[in-house]
């Protein structure tokens, strides 16, 4: 007969869901935008995506070697490999090598495993990545190229493209491809004092600029595939509503506002919603369970803090894309907006005194 | 009727299909009942046989001490075998104060059974009486004395009686079966109940996982005023008295109050019953009936069991363990407890005996650290955060934990249920209560300690300064007398010259 266990504490059923399921379902949710990303960035954005993730794994093997805590089950749940992966989407698709090796070993080392591991962690490890990554090499992280996918007769082959990736042989110049993003040459040329519907339209079209065949990071660039990687994450319960709504709703409600007031300077509020990491970070990156608070109304709040920082960053800071810097200031706010907004305990007000009942005691 | 809706919940597979068409059978009764004297919540019933006498089946065994507390009847006719420890219900498996009666296989009843009542016309407090002296305790699991529930109407004005039938917990089906083959019994019961009370309304609240019952416990109250039978979502915790009273009224229960605070009292559908036993039929609660479930039981069942009767003799009945059980647990799943040993006898509050198997059961899941996903602040039917207090919980910092709400919770254990890192929050939350309810004794203890020790040194001291004044009385007493028999001296002295 089965002795008595040792918690005796119910319930004595679970709902199946585990920590790895759950990170196996946010990478299902970003295949299509990345493999999107891949085929229209190529070879060498395929290399740069393996590099980053496997040495996000091997960077997370080396330090649990090194701090003596079991390999198998921190690897088995997922989290490095996704925080590599989250990084790889944020690069410029053709970087070198070493950004994506540096980046994975930030993110891992510095972004997460310093904290004590898995859930301890008070930043986003893969924006903590980008950001040391954006500050330190700046030429390298905003070097974007013109989407030349697979079948393009100016794309890389296999072979030329290790050139542009690691650096080795003789390939095709990334000067000869280069572009600026959408919001970098908006910027650009706005600063310049030009109206942003003609920077836009002079070198973006419309369609490929909502499908996503414009100049940016991996897997940035598709509103489309990572609204619907979003969905899947809303379905599956993985993430709530909360933090892309009020995310995406401060951003379109300041860019509205801002575009009504001086629309030859402003851009509309669906360019600030495309372009960019708005969705990625609204659907993947702000919605990080570790780095986000955990009430509803939390959530809220926190979502809203990123999407005015991101807002504020982009159109009157010195760079044009603030999705990492808004994130990570946000993530700073967590454990104050945890301690200062809870959802109400039954029974009790808000303030947490208990209810006054109607019919008073006889 | 409009429902109001509660916070959070989950939804466990229901897992009810294993027994809800099983008609409530009789078990056989065994050689011998092991009846514990503590089967509710407050003090423990004191013995009034010994070993050797002979009883019959309702007589008093044990009786009530102090208000909260409940009597104890023989099951079933036989002798005492014996009054000592025998492993009690409870998850440590530790023996508690157990009277052992050998039975005679003839199930006589005692001559002293109370007189059945008119239901309908008899007072309040004398409902309330025969409730307290039948033992009936509220069988959902609670085992609150009922009578006390009865009372509530002398000190809160009350306005309805919620009947629980939700029977939220997984597998259970015993007031599922109550209600379909006794739905006339438990309609009397219940509205004896709403005498005692004195309410005007009584809502006869049932999941809607169990249409049969909710059918024929409709037909058996259409033509009762006041009586209503609703349904209510399949979700648990809905059994839950607080957020029952929440779904059915819309109001609050203030936090750490009662549910008679805001005019009403919820009773469970198989107290209804016994009540309904006691009353009309002057019957003790002296058997209960006991799902047996899961899916390494052979054939599961609905039973009526003599209360004290080993577990072992059910899972016999039931055809024994088709699979080596992962767990054993007294009541559902969700709430009940391990089941130390299978001689533990069955008592008023058990609702349920399962063997899970290993499929069912959640204990091969390993152990991870929290990743904040906040799915236990979703399923938090109380609206607390439970990462936040197990975080504290494990730093050993009891007050910040009490101050995020540990004991607003009503250990309902939706929040383990959902967690996707198997972190053991209830387990955490069992064990801060206990600790909490430790230092506070503990701190309780050295406060009355000191308290004691600083009366005894002003006793002490008014002692000594009683004794100084008396000495210095006597002294002066003495000084006085002295000189008053000097001046006498002087006189006699005086008046010889």
């Amino acid at each position: 007969m089965t002795t008595s266990p040792p918690i005796i504490g119910g319930p004595f059923l679970k709902q199946s869901p585990s920590v790895s399921h759950i990170m196996l379902v946010v990478m299902l949710a970003l295949t299509p935008a990345t493999l999107y990303g891949l085929y229209q960035f190529g070879w060498p954005a395929v290399y740069l995506f393996f590099v980053t993730v496997g040495s996000a794994l091997l960077a997370e093997t080396a330090w649990l070697k090194m701090a003596g805590r079991p390999v198998w089950p921190a690897l088995h749940d997922g989290s490095a490999l996704l925080t590599g992966w989250l990084l790889a989407m944020t690069l410029p698709p053709w970087a070198p090598w070493w950004i994506g090796v540096l980046g994975s070993l930030i993110a891992i080392w510095l972004g997460k495993q310093v904290f004590g591991g898995l859930g301890q962690n008070l930043f986003n490890p893969a924006m903590v990545a980008r950001v040391v990554l954006l500050i330190s090499f700046p030429v390298h992280m905003t070097a974007f190229v013109v989407p030349t996918p697979f079948m393009d007769l100016n794309a890389p082959g296999p072979i030329e493209s290790l050139a542009v990736t690691f650096d080795y042989g003789v390939g095709p110049s990334i000067d000869a491809l280069s572009s600026a993003s959408v919001l970098g040459h908006i910027k650009t040329e706005v600063g310049r004092g030009a109206e942003w519907t003609a920077a836009f339209s002079s070198t973006f079209e419309m369609r490929g600029f909502v499908f996503g065949a414009v100049p940016g990071s991996l897997g940035e660039t598709s509103g489309l595939l990572l609204i619907l990687g979003g969905l899947l994450l809303l379905g599956a319960r993985i993430i709530t509503w909360h933090i892309p709504v009020s995310m995406l709703a401060a951003i379109a409600v300041l860019a509205g506002v801002m575009n009504a007031v001086d629309p030859l300077t402003y851009p509309s509020a669906t360019v600030h919603l495309l372009s960019g990491a708005t969705l990625l970070g609204a659907f993947f990156i702000a919605t990080d369970l570790v780095t986000s608070p955990v009430s509803p109304l939390g959530k809220i709040v926190f979502g809203a803090g990123c999407g005015i920082l991101v807002y504020v960053i982009r159109t009157w800071a010195g760079y044009p894309e603030g999705v990492a810097f808004a994130v990570l200031l946000m993530n700073a706010a967590t454990p104050l907006i945890d301690r200062y907004i809870k959802p109400r305990v039954y029974g009790r007000t808000r303030r947490g005194e208990p209810l006054v009942p109607e019919e008073a005691v006889k | 009727m409009k429902l109001f809706r509660i916070r959070g919940g989950v939804h466990p597979k229901g897992r009810k299909h294993l027994s809800e068409d099983k008609p409530i059978a009789n078990l056989p009764l065994p050689e011998l009942l092991h009846v514990p004297l503590q089967q509710h919540i407050g003090a423990p019933a004191v013995a009034v046989v010994k070993k050797g006498d002979a009883v019959k089946k309702g007589q008093v065994i044990a009786v009530a001490q102090g208000t909260i507390s409940a009597p104890v009847h023989a099951p079933t006719s036989g002798t005492v075998n014996g009054l000592g420890r025998y492993t009690a219900p409870h998850p440590s498996g530790l023996p508690g104060r157990t009277i052992t009666i050998r039975t005679d296989g003839r199930d006589a009843w005692t001559d002293d059974l109370p007189a059945p009542m008119e239901p309908f016309t008899s007072s309040p407090q004398a409902i309330a009486q025969r409730v307290k002296d039948a033992g009936i305790v509220g069988m959902g699991g609670a085992t609150f004395p009922s009578a006390v529930k009865l009372n509530l109407g002398d000190r809160y004005d009350l306005h309805t009686l919620i009947i629980n039938g939700a029977e939220c917990e997984p597998y259970l089906t015993c007031d599922d079966r109550l209600m379909r083959e006794h739905p006339a019994d438990v309609a009397t019961g219940v509205r004896i109940m709403a005498r005692a009370l004195e309410v005007k309304r009584t809502i006869i609240a049932i999941e809607a996982n169990k249409p049969d019952a909710i059918r024929r416990m409709r037909q058996a109250v259409k033509d009762l005023d006041g009586v209503q039978v609703v349904e209510v979502p399949t979700r648990y915790p809905m059994g839950s008295e607080k957020h029952l009273t929440q779904t059915l009224l819309g109001l609050e229960t203030p936090a750490r109050g009662l549910t008679a605070e805001i005019g009403a009292v919820v009773h469970n559908a198989a107290t209804a019953f016994a009540v309904y036993e006691a009353v009309v039929k002057g019957r003790p609660l002296i058997s209960r009936v006991v799902t047996i479930s899961g899916e390494a039981v052979t054939n599961p069942a609905n039973l009526r069991v003599p209360i004290g009767t080993p577990v072992a003799q059910l899972l016999e009945y039931a055809g024994g363990l088709k699979t080596e059980p992962e767990r054993l647990l007294l009541g559902g799943p969700m709430m009940g407890q391990p089941l130390a040993d299978l001689k533990v006898p069955v008592v008023k509050g058990t609702n349920g005996v399962l063997a899970l198997s290993g499929l069912e059961a959640a204990t091969k899941s390993v152990k991870a650290s929290c990743i904040r996903c906040a799915s236990c602040v979703d399923a938090c039917p109380c609206g607390l955060v439970p990462l936040d207090m197990a975080a504290a919980i494990r730093k050993e910092e009891m007050e910040i934990a009490t101050q995020s709400g540990l004991m607003d919770c009503v250990g309902c254990g939706s929040c383990a249920y959902v967690c996707p890192s198997n972190i053991p929050l209830v387990q955490y939350f069992n064990y801060a209560k206990g600790r909490i309810t430790y230092l506070q004794r503990a701190e309780h203890k050295q406060k009355e300690t000191k308290r004691l020790a600083e009366l005894r040194t002003e006793r002490m001291e008014r002692i000594a300064a009683a004794k100084r004044e008396a000495m210095a009385k006597r002294k002066a007493e003495q000084a006085r007398k002295k000189a008053e028999k000097a001046a006498k001296n002087q006189h006699q002295e005086k008046a010889t010259v």
